[in-house]
């Protein structure tokens, strides 16, 4: 059990530095993205969040989601079932919403000086809108109270079930409607069209945003983990508390009471 | 697997017949949504009809999450989870049937539907066939994801504020996609074929019929 509870020193030297460096990275994306790089021909100095929104929107929809679902996957699959895949599932999806949620109020943000309105009904938003619906969806399943093995195998399934939707909304809702711009870095022939310094600032948010995620992560797999541990410590409690008031022979007043020779 | 099906969708279908809930309960709800539309959408009929095939579709939605919830109900109460679990079915026939009773009556409602978007909304119908296909398509879809959350919501105590957060955001491509082949079916706007939006339609059912006969199987024993 303490090895559940204690990461090793090493491996807690490792996730450390992850949150140290993807923090350091942001602080440098920040720093290029609004000194450094030269605003853009067309947009001007709204070009800047373009540091921010893909990697966000990266970690969002791809990392996250991936991630959760991919856990749920390995603990649906009986040979790889394992608690340790569940707590990642759920602490991905959860670090994801939030990802999302950024995701949105970034586009948001950008969308309001250069389309003119806060919200469009583009297929790319429209879609990502639902994708938080349903990662707050899988949230709410994971919130019900339930012994631990039914909510893992609900929760797995529930993020199947959803993960089985997210291409057919993507692909209904682009025939619906596409206003958003192309993808810039990943096109087709992998060449990026944009300006050197900008790229680079670009790929410096993409490795820090990234490395925040595993950091984030990580540490909410092991708050799960500890969670999990205190539950089962805490009913273990209970069970000797509750055994050591059915026997009437037990010194139970003296554990509370005051030692003798120790008072005044 | 098609003989248990068939014996759950009997099941079903016959504790409907005698106990009317659909009947006496969803079919006047969905007449009510229909009515609330038009008291949204104002007395002039122009907006209405041009806005008919989505509304049918969203009072079809609301309609599957309470035939779904009525679908696990009858399967909450005595223990009769436990006997369905205990009777040796295959669980991907217990899952087509539950799927296909639901298809049943939701198709049932859709023919109430139709002829109220018709009478009281004022649409003509261009292709009787597409209407139906694409109601057929969609309703089925949205009738086994809906079985997939009802086994998943059911012996819960949050199930009836849970279930529409995971259906309704799951199901919305079946609302895209039929609004749209209903707006061809029906020759409203500028949308000429709704071809594309049936293969919407008929990937969502398989896939969601395929998932389910894969995973109901692991999801009976969380119930």
């Amino acid at each position: 059990m303490s090895a559940v509870t204690t990461w090793s020193a090493r491996r807690a030297w490792v996730v450390r530095a992850t949150g140290l460096a993807g923090v350091v990275g942001m602080a440098f994306t920040v720093w290029l993205g609004l000194w450094i790089t030269p605003p853009d021909k067309v947009q001007g100095n709204l070009v800047r969040l373009v540091y921010l929104h893909p990697p966000v929107a990266w970690v969002a929809l791809y990392l996250a989601f991936g991630l959760a679902v991919l856990g749920s996957l390995l603990w649906l699959w009986p040979r790889t079932r394992n608690d340790s895949w569940d707590r990642l599932a759920g602490a991905a999806m959860e670090v994801g919403v939030v990802f999302t949620a950024l995701t949105l109020v970034t586009g948001s943000l950008w969308g309001r000086p250069t389309w003119g309105v806060w919200w469009a009904w583009d297929a790319r938003l429209t879609s990502t809108a639902l994708l938080l619906v349903l990662q707050l969806g899988y949230l709410a399943l994971r919130r019900v109270a339930s012994e631990p093995e039914p909510r893992a195998r609900r929760c797995a399934i529930g993020a199947v079930i959803a993960a089985v939707d997210v291409p057919i909304v993507h692909f209904s809702v682009d025939w619906w409607r596409t206003l958003h711009q192309g993808a810039t870095v990943l096109n087709a022939n992998l060449s990026p069209t944009i300006h050197g310094a900008m790229a680079w600032t670009l790929l410096l948010g993409f490795v820090s945003m990234t490395l925040v995620f595993a950091w984030m992560v990580s540490v909410r797999y092991r708050i799960a983990t500890l969670a999990d541990v205190a539950a089962d410590r805490s009913m273990q409690q209970a069970l000797a508390e509750r055994w050591a008031e059915g026997m009437p022979e037990a010194p139970v007043e003296e554990e509370g009471g005051v030692p003798a020779g120790v008072g005044p | 697997m098609w003989r248990d099906a068939l014996l759950v969708v009997g099941k079903d279908l016959r504790i409907e017949a005698r106990s009317r809930v659909v009947v006496n309960q969803v079919a006047p709800f969905a007449v009510l949504v229909l009515l609330l539309f038009a008291f949204a959408l104002g007395p002039d009929r122009s907006p209405m009809a041009h806005a008919a095939p989505g509304l049918f579709w969203v009072a079809v939605l609301f309609c599957a999450l309470l035939a779904v919830q009525r679908s696990f109900a009858v399967e909450s109460g005595e223990g009769t989870r436990d006997g369905l679990r205990l009777s040796g079915l295959d669980p991907a026939g217990i899952f087509l049937g539950k799927t296909a009773a639901v298809t049943v009556q939701l198709l049932l409602l859709e023919v109430l539907l139709t002829v109220g978007v018709v009478l009281l909304f004022g649409n003509g119908v261009r292709s009787v066939g597409a209407l139906v296909l694409t109601s057929v398509l969609g309703t089925a879809g949205l009738a086994a994801v809906g079985t997939l959350y009802g086994a998943l919501s059911s012996g819960l105590r949050v199930r009836e504020t849970l279930l529409p957060l995971l259906l309704l955001p799951v199901a919305a491509p079946v609302l895209l996609a039929g609004t749209r082949a209903w707006q061809a079916a029906l020759g409203i706007g500028t949308s000429t074929s709704g071809n594309p939006w049936t293969s919407v339609l008929v990937v969502f059912a398989a896939v969601y019929l395929a998932l389910g006969c894969v995973i109901y199987g692991p999801l009976l024993e969380a119930m």
